[in-house]
């Protein structure tokens, strides 16, 4: 074999070499600790403007808990829960149907993402909330008949706006999850005699949920954070109790605080919620989480994948 | 002997690739019959049209008394609804090259679902069962564990176990150590020369010549989507007529 070129710069000769206890020196970084400094004396800068900017903290902490800022992030809770399960349960309907041997079907369900991703969710929430003004009654023969502005409440109108809108994005996420379990677990399920149902039910679907666990977290929390639209539609949710405060006593700036105060709040439930359901659901080890590090780990991971 | 399987004129085509040129076979009840080939023979596909994971563009299965996927009426084949067509392939049980051990579940959830699912059984009578076939299979000690935590060997044994939960007329195996590492093959092997001596009916797509000497009664040898030889091992192997058969098996002999 012919020799690299190489260049070290004296040849060491084996006479020199040191035995097998060396001490081992590791590599300084210096400019971690310099870049380190840096970061901690900006969020210093930042925590004092704050602290000693035109902000009443008292009266933050005095609204934190107040009946009205409460009530209101149980209806951010609420409506973020009926709208989430809507979504999901429509997630799956459609995308299911996307993959229907049915080309009507199929054609329905891309036409139901069309429709609601490409529009926005503000948008869809308006036209929701004054849908009366399309149909002034609903009439279902044998079911319901009462006035439109009756039954879609501004609370209907935030659960259907945004459980809608979020479904038409886990239709996709439903549809890929479905297309990246393993085509041989079908094939395995049919030679046992499944059903399509069954093989759907029984061995795609539950591989499906974990494959799109982290999607689904994600939106969760994205969900708790867009229910503050409703606030456009007169819907009390947090947001809006905490504008109608400060519509009176002019503390604008603390009461938005108080909100971001429940919402991190709220999203940190979330995330560790989301962990130990991914947890749990990676039994088999198929996923990241599953190599109990614990929580803290976890929460400090690369994030795979922006929100959807 | 009475006939477990018999394939008519099965034609196949992958667009304008035609895979199959009309294969005839016929299989008895407690044969064990292996089909040879190079690579892209069409012997993997020919075994999927059996089961009708693939359906056969022309020609048609017969397994044990009905024709699969179709049923004969006034002369022409009507197409089986779906339900009755599962039913027919679970007579057959599949053995996958690379497994398909359902991953959500463990090794005694992967042997009772057909159990219980398609046939019926109670949790506690399909466990029962399940727990005699592991036995069976040398992988009862792994019963709650998960696919991911097992060997290739161990995950094709506990196919094997799945695909007999079922009590299948016949056992097709496609390629069922083409996917193990060397030292894996063995045990798979052996539990496929277990099911042999037992009487069980078996159709075995595969590489290892060494195996289909011994265990088969037959040997079926495929090129370009044709039969080219077919009969007795040693006839086969040893002194095939057709020169194609003789270089493929110059090759993997060597």
């Amino acid at each position: 074999m012919p020799h690299l070129p190489h260049s070290s710069p004296a040849a060491l000769p084996l006479i020199d070499l040191p035995g097998p206890d060396v001490t081992v020196r590791r590599l300084r970084h210096p400019g971690r600790w310099v870049s380190g400094g840096i970061v901690l004396l900006l969020l210093a800068v930042i925590g004092r403007a704050f602290a000693v900017g035109q902000i009443q903290w008292t009266v933050v902490g005095q609204f934190l808990t107040a009946g009205v800022i409460v009530t209101g992030f149980g209806w951010t809770v609420l409506i973020s829960a009926c709208a989430l399960a809507l979504g999901v349960a429509l997630g799956f309907a459609f995308g299911i149907m996307r993959l229907s041997e049915n080309p009507i079907l199929r054609f329905a369900a891309w036409l139901y993402v069309w429709v609601f991703r490409g529009t926005p969710v503000l948008l869809q929430l308006l036209i929701w909330f004054n849908i009366a003004l399309v149909f002034p009654r609903l009439y279902i023969p044998g079911l319901i008949d009462e006035r439109m502005v009756d039954v879609v409440t501004p609370f209907v109108a935030a659960v259907l706006g945004l459980g809608v809108n979020e479904g038409s994005y886990l239709t996709e996420v439903v549809r890929g999850g479905i297309g990246s379990v393993d085509r041989g677990q079908k094939e395995a399920a049919h030679t046992l005699g499944m059903t399509p149902g069954q093989t759907m039910r029984r061995i795609i679907l539950p591989q499906t949920v974990r494959l799109i666990l982290p999607v689904l977290g994600n939106s969760a929390i994205g969900m708790l954070k867009f229910s503050s639209l409703a606030a456009t539609i007169a819907m009390g949710e947090m947001l809006n109790a905490a504008q109608r405060i400060y519509f009176i006593n002019g503390a604008v700036i603390e009461l938005l605080f108080v909100c971001a105060v429940w919402y991190l709040a709220g999203t940190t439930v979330l995330s560790i919620g989301q962990y130990y359901l991914e947890r749990h659901f990676g039994r088999d080890a198929a996923t990241a989480t599953s190599d109990r590090r614990g929580f803290w780990a976890w929460a400090r991971r690369p994030a795979a994948r922006g929100e959807a | 002997m009475s006939l477990a399987v018999k394939a008519v004129g099965i034609r196949k085509s992958f667009g304008s690739h035609e895979v199959l040129k009309g294969l005839d076979l016929e299989v008895a009840y407690g044969e064990v019959l292996c089909i040879l080939g190079p690579s892209g023979s069409g012997k993997s596909t020919f075994l999927r049209c059996i089961n009708h994971l693939e359906t056969p563009n022309g020609g048609y299965v017969w397994v044990d008394g009905a024709i699969m996927g179709y049923e004969l009426n006034r002369g022409a084949l009507q197409e089986l609804p779906v339900k009755r067509l599962r039913a027919q392939q679970s007579q057959l049980g599949m053995v996958f090259q690379h497994f398909n051990l359902f991953a959500h579940r463990t090794v005694l959830g992967n042997v009772i679902e057909g159990p219980m699912v398609v046939r019926g059984l109670s949790r506690d009578e399909a466990e029962a069962r399940a727990m005699g076939l592991l036995e069976q299979v040398g992988m009862a000690a792994k019963a709650s564990s998960y696919p991911s935590q097992l060997s290739g060997g161990q995950k094709q044994r506990v196919a094997i176990a799945r695909a007999l939960a079922m009590e299948p007329r016949v056992m097709l195996f496609d390629e069922p150590t083409s996917a193990l590492d060397p030292e894996l093959v063995g045990e798979v092997l052996e539990v496929m020369r277990n099911l042999a001596r037992g009487g069980t009916t078996m159709i075995v797509v595969t590489h290892e010549i060494g195996f289909a000497r011994e265990v088969a009664d037959r040997v079926v040898v495929m090129i370009d989507g044709e039969i080219r030889e077919m009969g007795a091992p040693q006839q086969v192997l040893s002194d095939p007529g057709d020169p194609r058969v003789r270089s493929f098996l110059s090759r993997v002999l060597a």
